[in-house]
């Protein structure tokens, strides 16, 4: 799956994002209790804001030296017998991953939940070769038997199922024949997938945050899919960002411990896993071979611009969790595998802005995602900036955006047609209420009485109002 | 060890400092003496004995049995808690601590009852993952212990394999209360002073939490998910 999910254009996947009841109230029910036990995590470290201070400072400092650490990791890794290809696009990636896929003679490639081989659709290519890919995490393999149903959240990716669907998806495709329950499924899965994990020729995952000093990378997960994935089969891969490195095990510690609480408010999650290079000389179980793929895909062009700190972000998906725009529109929405906020920073960085130029404007520009980002990325900043960009730069507002804009300032331009404007009001749109409220509305409104009512426009205007007034007084 | 292959990596690196504006990093970048410090101040002056308080509570937020013994009762206090997974085999590191602790006596007591107990054995391969695999109960120590978390840190090594945390259906960790730290910050120190004296660490360090679980289907958390279902710890406390 690339990073981009489908062909339908924005408004017509919010539509269908607004028509889905149960996507909606999942989202609602998630977003509750990932806010609410991320707010607690916080609480009871008692200084959060100092170590947003720090996890900011540490960010900043490592990109801006980024080329020093990532050499530092390099040498490290390849002390330790490790290989690392340094990939500028997705295509060099997946060459390198497939490459070493074909010298293995790989038959069988078990992967744990990554966003950055979803950003290069690196199954597909290894599908092509003739390898079978099995996702091992929960709920990428849930998506991956729906015939490859996208992620609609980064730490949740399942988020949009109900238990139903999945009992039906694992009846279908895997002969399930037991209750929806959520314990019997997940048994289910550790079933099927232990005799993968266990016959896999090569094991791939992501990176959290590799670390400079000892050329390691670290697996943060609570299934222990990760830990499986590296140590049962003999060749591993790991894809990796750029950016995804801290200077040492020191700054490990303060980022993974902001990731646990942000993500899920837990103080640290099941299973942090260091891994560094191969197995050593006389370990059973580990891979014999290491790979290390870092991959640009872009990141570089966003180094040393305006939107540098949208690298320092660390995936943990706090500002999806507080954000009322996804609350409402959901993951899919947003067409990128990077939703929310820091999708609609990311996606058109990444994918540009002919693809992605609508989601700077899916915001409300509350800053509820600022407030929440615990490396103190100023999200909606960002979004601004990128409203900006494609307004001046790109002259990409929208047509309709402009129609409004022009037909406003032509409006308040003139007293007169300001006032017949707000006075026709009510006669306009009279055919359209009901009920005291408008419940079909026509043109620029539709959108909105489409899913809510609208309330019936005043007979009365402000002006007419203020200049009946008594003074002094109420009407 | 034969060094590992580079590919791209000059031109990759200079992409990257054209970016940022400025040339290559060449001469070690120096880690700055960060302004904020937080991460000293949890649990900073507890005692022994009030970081093991702190380890029991986080331990029953996180599905994670406590018990406490000492080293001559540590023994019985195996027995009760293997007997109630009603194990029939017990997979074991093969770590000098389980000598010094008196727990192979235990194992060979339960060879005797028909456990089947299997120490690791780095001499026959792959076969110690078959039998880790299978068995019911996984033991191993805990290298360092985080009371903030419930987390036991877990070095790997020869008789130290990454199996026997992770593929028995029940874990269990023993912890000498001399373990145990306030937090990572610790730990990480720890692994940090390690590298830089020695030059390496160990190839995998695991950070345990508890058992395994997931909240994929609908945000409903599932205890025990593809590594262990249930973990304990047990705390020596007189070591």
């Amino acid at each position: 799956m690339p990073m981009k999910i489908g062909d339908v254009e924005f408004f017509g996947r919010v539509d269908k994002g607004l028509r889905n009841s149960f996507m909606r109230n999942a989202v609602v029910s998630a977003q509750e209790r990932l806010k609410g036990a991320k707010l607690n995590a916080a609480e009871e470290l008692g200084d959060w804001e100092e170590w947003r201070n720090l996890s900011e400072e540490i960010r900043q400092h490592t990109l801006e030296n980024l080329d020093y650490y990532l050499e530092e990791l390099t040498e490290n890794v390849c002390k330790q017998g490790g290989h690392v290809f340094f990939a500028q696009t997705a295509e060099e990636a997946n060459e390198y991953i497939t490459r070493v896929s074909k010298e293995k003679k790989a038959k069988k490639i078990i992967k744990s939940k990554s966003m950055v081989t979803e950003e290069i659709s690196m199954n597909d290519a290894l599908e092509a070769l003739g390898c079978e890919v099995i996702e091992s995490d929960l709920g990428e393999y849930i998506l991956q038997l729906d015939d490859h149903d996208p992620p609609s959240h980064i730490v949740a990716p399942a988020l949009h199922k109900n238990k139903e669907q999945i009992r039906e998806t694992f009846s279908e495709k895997k002969g399930y024949k037991k209750t929806s329950k959520p314990e019997e499924l997940a048994l289910f899965a550790r079933e099927q997938l232990r005799a993968d994990f266990l016959s896999a020729d090569i094991g791939i995952t992501g990176c959290n945050f590799a670390v400079a000093e000892s050329g390691a990378i670290s697996l943060v997960t609570n299934e222990g899919n990760a830990r499986l994935s590296t140590s049962l089969p003999k060749t591993q891969i790991t894809v990796m960002g750029m950016e995804r490195i801290v200077p040492t095990w020191e700054e490990l510690d303060i980022l993974v411990s902001m990731l646990c609480r942000s993500a899920v408010g837990q103080k640290l999650t099941s299973y942090i896993t260091g891994l560094i290079g191969p197995k050593d000389k006389g370990d059973v179980d580990g891979p014999e071979e290491f790979h290390l793929v870092i991959l640009d895909n872009g990141r570089s062009n966003i180094l040393g611009t305006e939107f540098q700190s949208a690298l320092h972000c660390i995936r943990c998906a706090a500002c999806i969790n507080v954000c009322p725009i996804y609350r409402h529109i959901g993951g899919h929405s947003y067409g990128s595998i990077y939703p929310g906020p820091i999708g609609a920073v990311l996606s058109p960085l990444l994918g540009g802005y002919e693809d992605y130029k609508e989601l700077p404007y899916a915001s409300s520009l509350c800053a509820a995602c600022t407030e929440a980002c615990p490396v103190k990325i100023p999200l909606h900043d960002l979004l601004v900036k990128h409203r900006r960009n494609i307004v001046e730069e790109h002259g990409k507002g929208t047509f309709g955006e402009k129609l409004a804009m022009r037909g406003f300032s032509l409006a308040a331009s003139s007293p007169k047609i300001f006032s017949m404007g707000s006075k026709s009001a009510p006669t306009v749109m009279s055919p359209f209420i009901k009920d005291g409220k408008v419940k079909k509305g026509p043109g620029p409104i539709k959108p909105w009485t489409d899913i809510r009512d609208f309330p019936e426009p005043s007979k009365q205007s402000f002006r007419e109002w203020f200049k009946k007034r008594d003074k002094g007084g109420d009407q | 060890m034969k060094n590992g292959a580079v590919h791209n990596k000059e031109q990759f690196l200079n992409q990257i400092a054209k970016s940022l504006g400025r040339e290559r990093r060449t001469t070690p970048v120096a880690r700055p003496q960060w302004k904020h410090q937080p991460q000293w101040n949890v649990l900073k002056n507890a005692t022994e004995d009030e970081l093991l308080d702190v380890l029991g509570t986080q331990c029953d937020r996180i599905h994670t049995r406590v018990e406490t013994t000492t080293c001559l009762e540590l023994n019985n206090m195996l027995t009760t808690v293997i007997e109630h997974f009603d194990a029939k085999s017990i997979v074991s590191w093969d770590d000098p601590r389980f000598k010094e602790y008196g727990i192979n006596d235990y194992y060979e007591n339960a060879g005797r009852a028909g456990v089947d107990v299997h120490i690791w054995d780095p001499s026959i391969g792959e076969k110690n993952i078959i039998i880790s695999e299978r068995a019911d109960v996984g033991i191993t120590f805990a290298d360092i212990t985080l009371a903030e978390s419930g987390t036991v840190v877990l070095f790997s090594d020869n008789g130290k394999g990454r199996s026997v945390s992770l593929l028995p259906t029940n874990y269990i960790a023993i912890i000498p209360k001399s373990t145990i730290v306030p937090r990572m910050t610790q730990a990480t120190h720890y692994i940090h002073k390690m590298e830089q004296e020695n030059g390496n660490v160990p190839s995998c360090i695991n950070f345990i939490s508890g058992p395994s679980n997931s909240a994929d289907i609908e945000m409903n958390l599932v205890v025990g998910v593809h590594g262990p279902i249930t973990a304990t710890y047990i705390v020596v406390t007189d070591r």
